[in-house]
């Protein structure tokens, strides 16, 4: 059998499968997916409406049938043979393959402590009903984690009225992913809204009632949660001799070690032009990185080179980011009525910006810096700092340059 | 068609949108670059995002957090993950007042 095999039905396996389409690939598409359900959005997850965890679709049925998509779910690849360009699947059917798609995304890291099995993860549909049926007002809820996925779930449950503990290993939360400054707000709108932190603690023990902390006190909790970062899910590509590292090894046009193997989102490190692997977490970056790799599978031989962007949604603030922003970059801080702007300058160019304000208030600015950044601009920063300077003026006077 | 006094002209910024609400329902009004107007739903077709958050290039309004994309004009959706049209309703300047015919 010749056509595309596409492991994993998440936000980039699905997107690619239709994506593969877009770019005329006329041959079949086969896409595997591990969870029972139709594809959906995770994003909403921790967002759940009048009560209900949501489940949104990121297709209806008939979408997959009109553009030929062969949809299995409830099946994960068992074994790859990429010399072979077979896959077998849980099933125990085999499918030959012309090009395959690895997309199998991450999973979440399993906390390693006495009582670990009885913290909740929080990642698929079933994890976060799961939670949210578990964690009634009343109930004391500790999230182990002060990333991303910790803030936005400890948001979601006060906005439910329900008392949340952060436990983090580090000195502050969100310290991996959100410039410091913004960072620090929202650990501020957490404390105002009544989260109690502990912080710079490891976990010694997970009881049925409390998380006991490495200097032996005890935080009450009847429901606890980890959310302490996810794991690529490399174990088929790693079984099947394909490189692999933080993730599953590709070149820059998202070309595992393996012929005809790709792999993108979550679960591929992708190289970089200065040197090294990187593996992106995002919605986003799963949705442009299977776009790539679509076309890329179907004839094409297009670089990877989206700049990384993402959101974050906590009470009423919305952060996004765009580019890689890093401590040693030229941070350029300009305030608005709803909230504020930073740049970030690397010897000059502008390679990064952040913003943080109510709801989507400073999302125009950030698409704008982020096609400044495409552009390659090297802005003054007096300029960048007043707000009374149009992003949208700059970048067409960068344009006509 | 019943026309509504909805704002401003100079409310809007050239290339712009904001949001009106009117009876319970929420809008997006459009100035063009060339100061043109028109008015869609308010909410992204492919989640209940408002529209006049995102980036206004040319006739081309972007949801502000998927990045779907639609032409203001005619409410056509132009990029994934947006598929569905925006509704569109008849809008017009009138001595520097922007109306609109929601009915």
């Amino acid at each position: 059998m010749d056509g595309i095999v596409i492991i994993g039905a998440g936000e980039c396996g699905t997107r690619a499968a239709f994506a593969l389409r877009e770019a005329a690939y006329s041959g079949s598409v086969t896409l595997v997916g591990a969870e029972p359900h139709l594809p959906y959005e995770r994003p909403p997850l921790s967002k759940p409406v009048d009560g209900a965890v949501q489940m949104k679709p990121i297709c209806a049925a008939e979408a997959l049938e009109a553009a030929g998509i062969d949809y299995l779910p409830g099946l994960s690849a068992s074994k790859l043979y990429a010399d072979a360009g077979t896959v077998t699947l849980s099933d125990g059917r085999v499918l030959s393959y012309e090009k395959l798609l690895l997309a199998t995304g991450a999973r979440p890291r399993r906390i390693a402590c006495v009582g670990a099995e009885l913290a909740l993860d929080f990642r698929t549909h079933a994890d976060a009903k799961m939670v949210f049926s578990r964690a009634e007002v009343g109930k004391r809820v500790a999230i182990i984690g002060g990333g991303l996925i910790g803030m936005e779930l400890a948001a979601a449950l006060r906005g439910k009225g329900i008392a949340v503990s952060i436990v983090e290993a580090a000195p502050k939360p969100l310290g991996r992913a959100v410039p410091e400054r913004f960072a620090a707000t929202l650990h501020a709108k957490h404390l105002d809204e009544g989260v109690h932190f502990h912080l710079g603690q490891g976990v010694a023990e997970i009881t049925d009632n409390a998380v006991v902390l490495a200097d032996g006190s005890e935080v009450p909790a009847d429901v606890v949660v980890a959310a302490i970062g996810v794991l690529p899910d490399i174990a088929l590509a790693e079984a099947a001799g394909l490189a692999t590292g933080n993730g599953v090894l590709t070149d820059g046009f998202l070309r595992t070690s393996a012929p005809d193997v790709f792999a993108a989102g979550d679960c591929a490190a992708v190289a970089q032009p200065g040197g090294g692997h990187v593996r992106f977490e995002s919605w986003r970056n799963a949705r442009t990185q299977a776009e790539t790799a679509a076309r890329n599978m179907a004839g094409a031989n297009d670089p990877f080179t989206a700049i990384h962007w993402f959101w974050s949604d906590q009470y009423d603030l919305g952060l996004q980011v765009a580019g890689l922003p890093q401590p040693a970059h030229q941070s350029v801080l300009r305030s608005l009525g709803g909230g504020e702007l930073e740049f970030y300058l690397d010897d000059g160019r502008l390679v990064a910006a952040a913003g943080l304000g109510i709801g989507n208030s400073l999302a125009k600015e950030i698409k704008l810096a982020e096609m400044l950044i495409a552009a390659g601009v090297s802005p003054d920063p007096v300029a960048l700092a007043d707000p009374g300077l149009n992003l949208k003026t700059l970048l067409k006077s960068a344009r006509a340059a | 068609m019943s026309w509504i006094s909805a704002c401003k002209l100079d409310d809007i910024e050239q290339e712009g949108a904001i949001r009106f609400d009117h009876n319970g329902r929420t809008y997006a009004i459009y100035r063009g670059p060339d100061d043109s107007v028109y008015c869609t739903a308010g909410l992204c077709t492919h989640e209940a995002i408002h529209l006049a958050d995102g980036l206004v290039m040319d006739f081309e309004v972007e949801c502000p957090k998927h990045s779907g994309a639609f032409d203001y004009r005619t409410g056509e959706a132009l990029r994934l993950p947006a598929c569905e049209n925006l509704k569109t309703y008849p809008a017009e300047v009138v001595d520097g007042e922007v109306r609109v015919a929601l009915g």
